[in-house]
């Protein structure tokens, strides 16, 4: 199995990410946003960071760029797609995923350890989970606060789009302690929260985030 | 070559911590008066020849604002 | 139209008056520069000697006591020694490590987002140029007194500007210092470290050698940054109109680093550079200066190729920008091609601007005339060096007389409990989440420890579980009271952090932040601390492998607590066997390392309690100090600790406390007849770790001859000493954690507090 890690400038957990790749188990491979090639890969993670400065709008300006046509075509018709942090940014500015993420209501970047609750087990990223379990991941952004209109979130809610809450504490004043979100079909998720940083006990606070990055492993098998 | 000016607001529905922190400096400050902050986002755009409504306004609300959260207001030079 | 102050116009006017004084250069500094070139200076060449010669450039009242770290016995971990951006040092398996602190205070007082986010930029860059992938950043920072209202101004920005920056350059930060002392009112200390690892072969040095070869601007265009010390000059540019008044903030963007990084560690991995600096203070100046000076002598530039963000800058300003986020290369000419493609590829400026030359001058054309023309050694290496007159302050027989063992102390065990939870709740020994949680620790995945560990430690290898460990340590209290003694318990703290976490410690750098060189009083405690420094190092057998100077610390006539800060580096064979510093479980023995006398001079204690800083401050045994480190080491190994932690600023009361609430584990402990003196003494070379096996830490410790005091138990949800009142510990907590945010606002909270110079981060 191959996974695809875009990186675009500014990106910055791309080597993050990719070590998670490879530690549930499958080929990580080195995507270039500049490129037009995603490489043979089965699934693709668009990594934390700060593209571009953050400058115009977090993710903005990387959400134009060559590589994520390719992406977001693939993605479309069902390739896996996970967003982290920087990454989940560019999937709602691409249109992939809904809503928006803006400066955290307190104004300061936040660094923290995060309990998280997983309210849907059946995408493409979280099947490895059951449904309600809480999950240590570290959580870190300056602009994480997820919002869309009231009536947006309704619809979100109602159709089970929410894919995971912070629990304990809302690090940013997120709507609806909404930590990440996925598309209809399940196949693209963005989260803000780092389940990278949490995928070996010597560096992180759990491995609980390595459950992300095997889900997708039976996801495209059973696909 | 023109001057294009574009600004980008939240939408009313959208709290704006940035703007309340503001607004919060200046009730501190001893103007009271001010009831409201929005912060947003001013945009100088030169442009060669006449510009085309029609490409700025594509401009403004596919790049330079996220139509998800934010409106934007196109100031085209009169004449 | 402008006429420019040519060699050939210089030449012609001899008498011309020089705004030098203006310009930081004494009569005797302007006249040796005349002496250099055979006439007057132009005033691009002026520009380029005053700010060379300044104090922050040159060290010209430093280098005569500096020398004597470079006369320590030569270490055979260090590859590259003191003298280059930075020292580089062997930590095996074909690893070298280089790393560095320097300040930037005054800056940071200005514009405290900037100054702050320019310095980490600034060291960081200081890491790239020796061709070491940067891996992790630290702070020590001081401030006044933390209930000051410019303390409020000031700290927020800083904090927000160290974190902006390295967080958007994808580096962890892995601990560091927050201290606040009234003397750093109006002069607060931002000093940033950068840690970066390279393979042996990797090692790029500065310097401009191959007649032939291109110099190579890269980054960031050039504007008017930082050069408002030279405006000065505008008048001098026959300009009738003159250039806007220039702004002295540098303003930084990390998107534009982060691309430099990665461009530059590809042109290093594709072996396209012959040398490398990096653009810091006095800008273009002082890189070719330098390039120049450390190769072979020639360099011509040609100023008119300098991308340009303002195009009203004269010749002299663009040698003088402060611009951020750029660097300088020699590349040779069959690869300017391939440099220019990897530029391009992370859309980085890259522009030839000139070449090295045969000879031994550096000169700068300007739209086809000579403005410069000098000998570059004589500006970069070979500027005024002062042995300046040392004085031993008139107050310190008084201030040390003044002991505080004649103090009142907490009696009864309410008393003693209540010592200890306001010695916690201070400002220095207060929870520091608030700043820690700005900072991105877990980036990159291998931060192994970081604050509130004693020590940051860092993976630097996958497959081996090879790393290094850091602590920064610079209290400037000891060293107010005894500079020499001072600076060598900050060298011993720092060296005990990085042998708590289990790593050994291998090499030293510095950043010695003082008042003004021109006061006697000032510069002999600067003597003093490099002279205990040195001395120390010589004893623990670690070279010093770089530093950094900072003086004029102060407002008015009062200077600064002499603050030598020093940074000790480690090498952890296998950071699977790393030691925390917390309390996990219950049941597990405490012991206290090390021994514990009546030392309170200048201990946190006396400062929370009496605002009192007299006496002596502890004595230093650096013998000990090796001995403990050996026994943390050894203990480490066995892997049958569970947790050590350091005992410094706040003796033993707070380093329980911090062991307790890191994972909310509190003990059961008897200290002996004198609890107040256990707990407040700040005796050096002591540490308290946990153990399942209190025999074999015994034996361990006999073997080391470091003696060994059980003190009782870990377990249940309060620290309950004898003859102490109990503390809960939801109740210390409480206090411990609700310091800084009183202070500076709960974040949930803080709508209607926006950090001065805050720029929004995601």
């Amino acid at each position: 199995m191959r996974i695809g890690v875009v990186t675009f400038p500014g990106s910055l957990d791309d080597v993050d990410a990719a070590r998670a790749v490879r530690l549930a188990g499958a080929e990580a491979v080195a995507l270039w946003h500049a490129d037009h090639d995603l490489r043979g890969v089965d699934a693709v993670v668009l990594p934390g960071g700060f593209s571009y400065g953050d400058y115009l709008r977090a993710g903005a300006i990387a959400a134009r760029a060559p590589m994520m046509a390719d992406v977001v075509d693939r993605a479309r018709r069902g390739m896996p797609v996970l967003g982290i942090c920087n990454g989940f940014q560019v999937l709602c500015e691409a249109g992939l995923l809904p809503g928006a993420l803006t400066r955290n209501g307190h104004l300061h970047f936040r660094n923290r350890d995060q309990a998280l609750r997983v309210e849907r087990a059946d995408t493409a990223w979280t099947n490895a989970y059951e449904p309600g379990q809480e999950v240590v991941v570290p959580v870190k952004n300056g602009e994480g606060r997820y919002v869309a209109a009231p009536a947006d979130l309704d619809r979100l809610e109602g159709e089970g789009l929410v894919a995971v809450r912070y629990a304990g504490g809302n690090p940013n004043g997120s709507l609806r302690d909404i930590a990440g979100v996925s598309s209809a079909d399940g196949r693209v998720v963005g989260l803000m929260p780092h389940p990278e940083h949490a995928v070996e006990d010597l560096t992180g606070p759990s491995t609980d985030g390595l459950g992300f990055f095997t889900s997708v492993l039976t996801a495209v098998v059973a696909a | 070559m023109s001057r294009v000016v574009v600004d980008v607001v939240l939408k009313p529905e959208i709290s704006d911590p940035q703007g309340q922190a503001v607004l919060g400096a200046l009730g501190r400050l001893g103007h009271d008066s001010v009831r409201s902050v929005r912060q947003g986002k001013h945009f100088v755009l030169e442009v060669d020849g006449t510009p085309d409504e029609a490409e700025l306004r594509e401009i403004a609300e596919t790049l330079l604002a996220n139509p998800v959260i934010e409106d934007v207001e196109l100031h085209l030079p009169r004449g | 139209m402008s006429t420019v102050d040519t060699v050939a116009h210089a030449r012609a006017t001899p008498d011309v008056e020089q705004p030098y004084g203006e310009l930081g250069l004494r009569s005797d500094e302007y006249h040796r520069i005349r002496d250099i070139l055979g006439r007057r200076p132009t005033t691009a060449e002026l520009a380029m000697y005053s700010v060379m010669w300044s104090e922050h450039c040159s060290y010209k009242s430093s280098k005569v006591h500096l020398r004597r770290f470079g006369d320590l016995p030569r270490s055979e971990a260090l590859l590259v020694g003191i003298g280059e951006n930075a020292g580089v040092v062997d930590v095996g398996d074909g690893y070298a490590v280089t790393f560095k602190v320097e300040s930037h205070n005054h800056p940071s007082y200005v514009e405290p987002y900037q100054g702050a986010a320019t310095g980490v930029g600034g060291i960081v860059r200081d890491i790239l140029t020796m061709g070491a992938r940067p891996v992790a950043v630290m702070d020590s920072l001081r401030f006044g007194r933390a209930d000051a209202p410019d303390t409020a101004r000031v700290l927020p920005g800083v904090v927000a500007g160290v974190g902006g920056y390295g967080n958007c350059l994808g580096l962890p930060n892995i601990g560091g210092e927050l201290l606040f002392d009234e003397c750093y009112a109006g002069n607060p200390l931002v000093n940033a470290l950068c840690v970066g690892v390279m393979r042996h072969e990797d090692v790029h040095l500065a310097r401009a050698e191959g007649a032939g070869n291109t110099v190579v601007l890269f980054g960031a265009r050039t504007g008017g940054d930082g050069i408002g010390g030279v405006s000065v000059l505008a008048s001098e540019t026959f300009d009738e109109h003159g250039p806007a008044k220039r702004p002295s903030v540098q303003v930084g963007d990390p998107f534009t680093e982060k691309l430099l990084i990665e461009a530059c560690l590809e042109l290093f991995a594709q072996d396209l550079v012959t040398g490398i600096q990096d653009l810091g203070g006095a800008g273009l100046s002082c890189a070719t200066s330098e390039l120049a000076s450390a190769g072979t002598g020639g360099m011509h530039v040609d100023l008119d190729r300098v991308p340009l963000r303002d195009p009203t800058l004269t010749p002299a300003e663009i040698l003088m920008s402060e611009s951020q986020e750029r660097m300088c290369a020699i590349v040779e000419p069959g690869k300017v091609e391939a440099f220019l493609a990897v530029c391009a590829r992370w859309d980085v400026l890259a522009t030839v601007v000139g070449e090295v030359t045969d000879g031994d001058r550096l000169t700068v054309d300007w739209h086809g005339q000579r403005i410069v023309d000098v000998p570059p050694r004589t500006v970069a290496h070979e500027g005024p060096v002062y042995d300046r007159p040392m004085r031993r302050p008139a107050d310190l027989d008084d201030l040390q007389a003044d002991d505080p063992a004649a103090l009142p102390r907490p009696e009864t065990p309410e008393q003693l409990a209540a010592h200890w939870l306001a010695v916690v709740a201070s400002p220095d020994g207060a929870d520091k989440t608030w700043v820690t949680e700005q900072y991105d620790r877990y980036v990159r995945g291998n931060t192994v420890l970081a604050h509130p560990d004693d020590a940051g430690l860092v993976r630097i290898d996958e497959d081996s579980s090879r790393g290094i460990a850091l602590a920064l340590d610079g209290n400037g209290r000891y060293a107010r009271l005894d500079p020499y003694a001072g600076t060598q318990l900050n060298l011993a703290e720092a060296y005990r952090n990085v042998a708590v976490s289990g790593a050994w410690p291998l090499a030293v750098t510095n950043c010695l932040n003082f008042g003004s060189p021109e006061e006697p009083e000032v510069m002999w405690q600067f003597a003093e601390a490099v002279r205990g420094l040195a001395d120390g190092c010589r004893e623990l057998g670690l070279p010093v492998t770089g530093g950094n100077v900072s003086l004029y610390n102060q407002t008015g006539d009062v200077a600064i607590n002499p603050t030598p800060v020093v940074g000790v580096l480690g090498v952890h064979d296998d950071v699977r066997r790393r030691v925390p510093t917390g309390w996990r479980a219950a049941g597990e023995t405490v012991l206290l390392l090390g021994v514990t006398r009546p030392e309170l001079g200048g201990s946190a204690w006396a400062s929370v309690a009496h605002g009192h800083l007299g006496g002596r401050p502890p004595a230093v045994d650096l013998a000990a100090e090796r001995s403990l480190g050996e026994l943390l080491a050894a203990l480490g190994r066995e892997g049958v600790v569970t947790s050590a932690h350091d005992l410094a600023d706040g003796g033993l009361a707070q380093a329980l406390a911090e062991s307790a609430l890191r994972y909310g584990t509190g003990a059961t402990l008897a200290l002996g007849e004198d609890p107040f003196t256990a707990l407040f003494s700040e005796s050096a070379a002591r540490a308290v770790v946990t153990t399942t096996d209190p025999e074999a830490v015994r034996v361990t410790a006999e073997w080391a001859g470091v003696p060994v005091t059980e003190l009782g138990t870990t377990g249940g949800d309060r620290l309950a000493v004898e003859g102490v009142a109990e503390l809960p510990l939801a109740e210390l907590r409480a206090a411990w954690s609700a310091t800084l945010p009183a202070l500076f606002g709960t974040p949930e909270a803080t709508v209607g507090s926006v950090p001065a110079g805050t720029v929004p981060t995601s």
